[in-house]
C-alpha cells in the first residue's frame, strides 16, 4: 500500500471532470457506477493514484479494494489498514529487510504476523489469501489463520520463520477450501511429515502444493491419494524424501500438472522403471515449470527430455550438473524463458544456453561452492557473454562469478540492452577487472547508460564513486539498488540519492559512506520504501538528526557489541504512517 | 590478449587455459593441474603468523584479489578495511554468541587492517591482534591483505578462508542445501573438502569397500602399504595355501607379493571416468584426479601394465596410461 503524505492531484486534474472536493457534492458518476469501474483496477499504483483524486474517489476506492499489498509491514499498522479498507480478501505482507536473508539481521527482530492476523480475524472474516515474505509466523498464528477464516484458500510463505510442522497441521486440518499451500525457502522446525496426512479424506481442492523446502518424509500413500483427489492440481513441488519411483506414480495421477518440483533424482532404477518414468514425463503435456532435481545423476536426465520441449522455466539451481550433461539437457529446451542453474555447468554450459534458448529472458547462475576461495571454479565473464550473444531477449540476470571485466559487461549490455534487472555478484569483495586491473566502474556505467529500462541493480567488484555518479546520472528508472564493499566517499551515495528519481529501496553494506551521505537523502527517504546501511561510517548522532528532522520516518539502529558507542553499525530507515514500532526488541534502538 | 599474471589472494596464478573456453573441460582441468602451483595449494597447519607472513613477503595476498603492493599508486581510493574489520567483529561476536553462523578462519597470518576510519575506532579486537598489522596498513593502502583474524582460541581449521558475514549473498536455505549436496558429492567424487580427500577403495572379490583419505599419504609407497594392511584380511585365503596362516609377517609378505606381483593391480578412476594404472603421474597430480581406487585382479588387467610400460617409455609424453 503506497502511502504518499503529499497528495499531488489538484481539483483541476483531467481525471476529475467537474466534481469538487466536498463529500456532499454530486459527482458525475453515481457511487455504485464509480465503484464498479474502480473494481476493475488491480494495480496498487493505479489505486493509489485514484484515491488521491478527491474524497469521493478515495472512498469509492477504499470500498472496492480487495487486495492489499504492504511492502513493509511497519509502514502502516493493522488498525489503520482495518479502518481504511473494509473489504479485503487478499493480503500480501513483507517484513524484514532483505539483508536478513544473509544473516545480517538478528533473530527476533520482529515482523511477526500475529497482530495482523488477530486484526484480520476481527475485520476480514472473508479473508481468502495470505502471502507473507520474510515474516515471523508462529504455530499459534497459523492456528488462527486456519480457524478464523472459513473461506480461506491460499497460503504462501516465502522466507518465513517461526513456525513448525505443527502449524501446518492446523492448516491442513481446518482449511476446507484450501487451494494453495506454498512454502518456499523456509527454515522451520520440521518435526515430521505427518502434517500432510491431516488433509481430510474428502478434501480435494488443492491447486498448488509446494513443500519442497521441508525435510521430513511425508506419508507417501496419503500424498498419492491427495494428488489423485485434487483434480485441479496444477503445481506440485515435493521434497527430497520423494523418490523417483514415487514421483512416477504421482505423475501418473496428475498428468495435468503445469509446474513440477521433483524430489530426489538419485535412485537405483530398474530398467523397467526407467521407461515408466520416461513415459510418465512425456505424458505431462502441460508442464511449463520444472524444479527440484536434488542430487540428480546424469543417467536419469534423459527421462526429462520429452517434457522439456514445452518448458518455459527450468530451475536446476539445486542440481550440480556438469557442462556436458547440462548441454545435452538444455538442447531439448528451446522454449525456455527462465533458467536457474548452478555454476557447475561452467562457461561451456552457458554457451550451450546461448545456442539452445533464443527466447531466454531470465538467467540466474548460483555458486555451488560460494566459499571456495582457492580454486574459483564456476563461471566466468565468458559464459555471461556467450549467453548474451545467443539470447537477445535477456532482461533479468543474477550472476555469481569470481572474475569479470569491464569489456565483457559492455559487450553484454550491447547485446542485451533491455535489462530490467542486472544483479552481478563478483564473489571476492572489491575485485577489480581482472585483465586491466581497473575498477569495475565502466562496467556498471555501461549498464546504466545502455539499459534505460533498468529497475534493479546489484553492483560488486572494485568500485569508486564514479560508478555511483554514473548511476545517479543515467539510471532514471532504477527502483532497487544493492551495494556492497564499494565506493570511495560520501559523494557516491549522494549521487544516487540525488539522481535516481524512482529509487525505492537502497541497501548498502560495508561502504565508506558516512553521515554526510546519510543526511543528503533527508527529503528522499520519504519517497522510498526503505534504506539499509550496515558497516558504513554512520554515527548515532547523525541518525538522531535524521529522526528529528523527518518525523514521518522511522530510524532504527542496531549496534554491534564491540563497536564504539557512537557508531551506528546497522541503520534501517523507512517511512511509516504508524509511527515508531511498538514491538522493537531491545537491540533495536528507535531514534 | 595476454593474461597478466594474476595472483589471487592465496598466490595462485590463474591458468592461462582460462582463456580457452572452447577447449574441453577435460584438458582445461588437466592443464590447471599442471599450471597450478601445487605447493601453494597444499594445506598446512602452522603457527599463527608463520605461513601468512611467508606468503605475504612473496606474493602479497589480498582479500580483494590483487596484490596491492603493485598498485599502491594507482590513485583510486579503496574500501576502508575498517568495514571489513567490523564485518570481522560481527563474525567474532557471532562466534561468541554461538549463533553458529560463520566459522571465522584461523590460520597462520593474522593481519587485520585496523582501518583508516579514524580515531574513534577503539576496536577492542586490536589488543588481541598480533603483529605488523598496525603500522604497515595505514591509510594509504586500506585494501591491504586482510585474510584472517587471529583468534586466541586456535581452532583446527586449516583452510585459509576469510568469510565475511552474509557474503556472498546467498540465502540460508540454499547454503544449507548445497552444503549437504556438496559433502555428498565430495564423498562420491573424492573432491577435497576441508583438507581431506576420501575415496572409495574396492577390491575384486572383497565383500565390501573401504574408504581412505588420500591426503594422509604423501607418496605411492605410503598408499600402497596402507592398502596392503587394509585389504590383507581378504587375501588370507590366498595366503593360507602358500604359507602358515596366522603368521603376520608371512601374511604381509604374501600381500606384497600379491600386490606387486601379477595377481593384483592397483587402478584408479580419474575425473574423466577412465580407469588408469596407479603410479604413472606425480603424486599430487594423482590425488587431484583420483576419484576412486580399485584393486583389480591381474587377470582382468590382461597384462596391459607390463606391455604398456614398454610402449610408453618415451619421456616426451607424460600421459597416464589407460587400463
Amino acid at each position: 500500500m503506497q502511502t504518499d503524505p503529499n497528495p499531488k492531484k489538484s481539483k483541476d486534474s483531467p481525471s476529475n471532470s467537474d466534481s469538487t472536493e466536498s463529500t456532499q457534492s454530486a459527482s458525475p458518476f453515481p457511487d455504485d457506477v464509480l465503484g464498479k469501474v474502480l473494481s476493475f483496477l488491480n494495480s496498487d499504483k493505479d489505486r493509489s493514484s485514484v484515491s488521491l483524486v478527491c474524497k469521493d474517489w478515495y472512498n469509492a476506492e477504499r470500498w472496492t479494494r480487495t487486495k492489499l499489498f504492504i511492502g513493509n509491514c511497519y509502514s502502516v499498522s493493522p488498525e489503520i489498514v482495518a479502518t481504511r479498507f473494509p473489504k479485503i480478501t487478499s493480503v500480501t505482507l513483507k517484513g524484514k529487510p532483505r539483508f536478513s536473508d544473509f544473516n545480517l539481521v538478528p533473530q527476533n527482530w520482529g515482523a511477526d504476523v500475529h497482530y495482523w492476523l488477530v486484526m484480520f480475524a476481527k475485520v476480514y472474516p472473508f479473508l481468502e489469501e495470505l502471502r507473507l515474505k520474510r515474516m515471523t509466523v508462529s504455530d499459534e498464528s497459523l492456528e488462527i489463520l486456519a480457524t478464523a477464516f472459513p473461506g480461506f484458500r491460499a497460503l504462501s510463505l516465502m522466507s518465513c520463520d517461526g513456525f513448525s510442522t505443527d502449524g501446518l497441521k492446523s492448516v491442513a486440518t481446518h482449511c476446507r477450501n484450501l487451494t494453495e499451500l506454498d512454502i518456499q525457502d523456509t527454515d522451520i522446525d520440521d518435526f515430521n511429515g505427518g502434517w500432510l496426512s491431516c488433509f481430510p479424506e474428502n478434501f480435494g481442492s488443492l491447486e498448488v502444493l509446494n513443500f519442497a523446502s521441508l525435510d521430513s518424509e511425508v506419508n507417501f500413500d496419503a500424498l498419492e491419494r491427495l494428488v489423485s483427489r485434487c483434480k485441479s492440481l496444477r503445481v506440485l513441488k515435493v521434497n527430497k524424501s520423494i523418490t523417483l519411483d514415487q514421483l512416477q506414480r504421482l505423475l501418473l495421477r496428475a498428468p495435468q500438472l503445469m509446474e513440477l518440483g521433483t524430489g530426489s533424482f538419485q535412485q537405483e532404477l530398474l530398467p523397467g522403471q526407467f521407461g515408466d518414468l520416461e513415459s510418465a514425463f512425456s505424458n505431462c503435456k502441460n508442464l511449463r515449470t520444472l524444479s527440484g532435481l536434488w542430487e540428480v545423476t546424469s543417467v536419469y536426465l534423459p527421462v526429462l527430455y520429452a517434457a522439456c520441449t514445452s518448458l518455459t522455466f527450468l530451475n536446476l539451481s539445486y542440481a550440480a550438473l556438469r557442462s556436458v550433461e547440462f548441454g545435452n539437457l538444455i538442447a531439448y529446451c528451446p522454449n525456455l524463458r527462465r533458467l536457474w542453474v548452478l555454476d557447475t555447468v561452467e562457461d561451456k554450459g552457458l554457451e550451450a544456453v546461448g545456442s539452445s534458448c533464443p527466447l531466454l529472458e531470465e538467467l540466474r547462475v548460483f555458486p555451488a561452492d560460494p566459499f571456495d576461495q582457492q580454486l574459483h571454479r564456476g563461471v566466468t565473464e565468458l559464459g555471461f557473454v556467450a549467453v548474451s550473444r545467443g539470447c537477445s531477449k535477456l532482461h533479468y540476470v543474477l550472476y555469481f562469478c569470481w572474475q569479470m571485466t569491464n569489456a565483457a559487461v559492455a559487450t553484454i549490455v550491447q547485446n542485451c540492452p533491455n535489462f530490467t534487472h542486472f544483479r552481478l555478484c563478483i564473489m571476492n569483495p572489491g575485485r577489480p577487472d581482472y585483465l586491466t586491473n581497473e575498477p569495475m566502474d565502466e562496467a556498471f556505467g555501461a549498464v546504466v547508460k545502455t539499459c534505460t529500462k533498468l529497475q534493479r541493480l546489484s553492483v560488486s567488484g572494485l568500485l569508486t564513486d564514479l560508478t555511483f555518479e554514473y548511476i545517479g546520472k543515467h539510471a532514471k528508472n532504477l527502483e532497487t539498488l544493492s551495494v556492497a564493499f564499494a565506493g570511495s566517499s560520501d559523494l557516491g551515495m549522494q549521487c544516487v540519492l540525488e539522481g535516481c528519481p524512482k529509487l525505492r529501496k537502497l541497501e548498502i553494506r560495508d561502504c565508506p559512506f558516512g553521515n554526510a551521505a546519510l543526511l543528503s537523502g533527508l527529503e528522499k527517504y520519504e519517497k522510498m520504501r526503505s534504506l539499509w546501511m550496515s558497516s558504513c561510517n554512520v554515527t548515532i548522532t547523525a541518525c538522531q538528526q535524521l529522526a528529528r528532522e523527518m518525523p514521518r520516518l522511522n530510524v532504527e539502529v542496531m549496534k554491534d557489541k564491540e563497536s564504539d558507542d557512537s557508531q551506528a553499525d546497522k541503520v534501517y530507515v523507512y517511512r511509516s504512517v504508524a509511527g515508531p514500532r511498538r514491538d522493537a526488541p531491545p537491540f533495536v534502538l528507535t531514534l | 590478449m595476454s593474461l597478466p599474471k594474476e595472483h589471487d589472494y592465496i598466490g595462485l596464478t590463474e591458468p592461462s587455459s582460462m582463456e580457452n573456453s572452447s577447449s574441453s573441460i577435460v584438458s582445461t582441468e588437466s592443464e590447471k593441474n599442471t599450471v597450478l602451483n601445487l605447493k601453494e595449494t597444499e594445506l598446512r597447519l602452522g603457527l599463527p603468523g608463520s605461513d601468512f607472513l611467508e606468503k605475504k613477503a612473496g606474493t602479497g595476498i589480498s582479500l580483494f584479489g590483487k596484490d596491492l603492493k603493485d598498485e599502491g599508486n594507482n590513485g583510486f581510493s579503496q574500501i576502508p578495511l575498517k568495514n571489513l574489520v567490523s564485518g570481522a567483529k560481527r563474525v567474532f561476536s557471532d562466534a561468541i554468541d554461538g549463533s553458529g553462523k560463520w566459522d571465522f578462519p584461523i590460520n597462520g597470518g593474522s593481519e587485520v587492517d585496523l582501518g583508516n576510519g579514524g580515531s574513534e575506532n577503539t576496536n577492542t579486537l586490536q589488543s588481541s591482534l598480533a603483529g605488523p598489522s598496525g603500522k604497515e596498513i595505514g591509510n594509504r593502502n586500506p585494501r591491504k591483505p586482510v585474510e584472517e583474524k587471529k583468534n586466541d582460541n586456535n581452532s583446527a581449521a586449516p583452510a585459509s578462508k576469510a568469510q565475511v558475514v552474509g557474503w556472498p549473498p546467498i540465502r540460508s536455505f540454499r547454503k544449507n542445501t548445497l552444503a549437504t549436496n556438496l559433502s555428498k558429492n565430495n564423498d562420491d567424487e573424492g573432491k577435497s573438502g576441508v583438507g581431506s580427500l576420501y575415496v572409495k577403495v574396492s577390491m575384486d572379490g572383497a565383500p565390501y569397500l573401504r574408504k581412505i583419505d588420500l591426503k594422509t599419504y604423501c607418496s605411492y609407497k605410503e598408499l600402497s602399504s596402507a592398502l596392503e594392511k587394509m585389504f590383507s584380511c581378504f587375501t588370507i585365503g590366498h595366503c593360507a595355501s602358500h604359507g602358515l596362516p596366522g603368521q603376520e609377517h608371512l601374511r604381509e609378505n604374501c600381500l606384497k607379493d600379491l600386490l606387486h606381483g601379477s595377481e593384483y593391480v592397483l587402478t584408479y578412476e580419474d575425473k574423466d571416468g577412465d580407469w588408469m594404472l596407479v603410479g604413472d603421474v606425480p603424486w599430487e597430480m594423482f590425488t587431484d584426479s583420483c576419484k576412486r581406487l580399485r584393486i583389480m585382479k591381474g587377470s582382468d588387467a590382461t597384462g596391459l601394465a607390463p606391455r604398456l610400460g614398454m610402449k610408453y617409455q618415451s619421456k616426451e609424453i607424460m600421459k597416464p596410461r589407460k587400463v
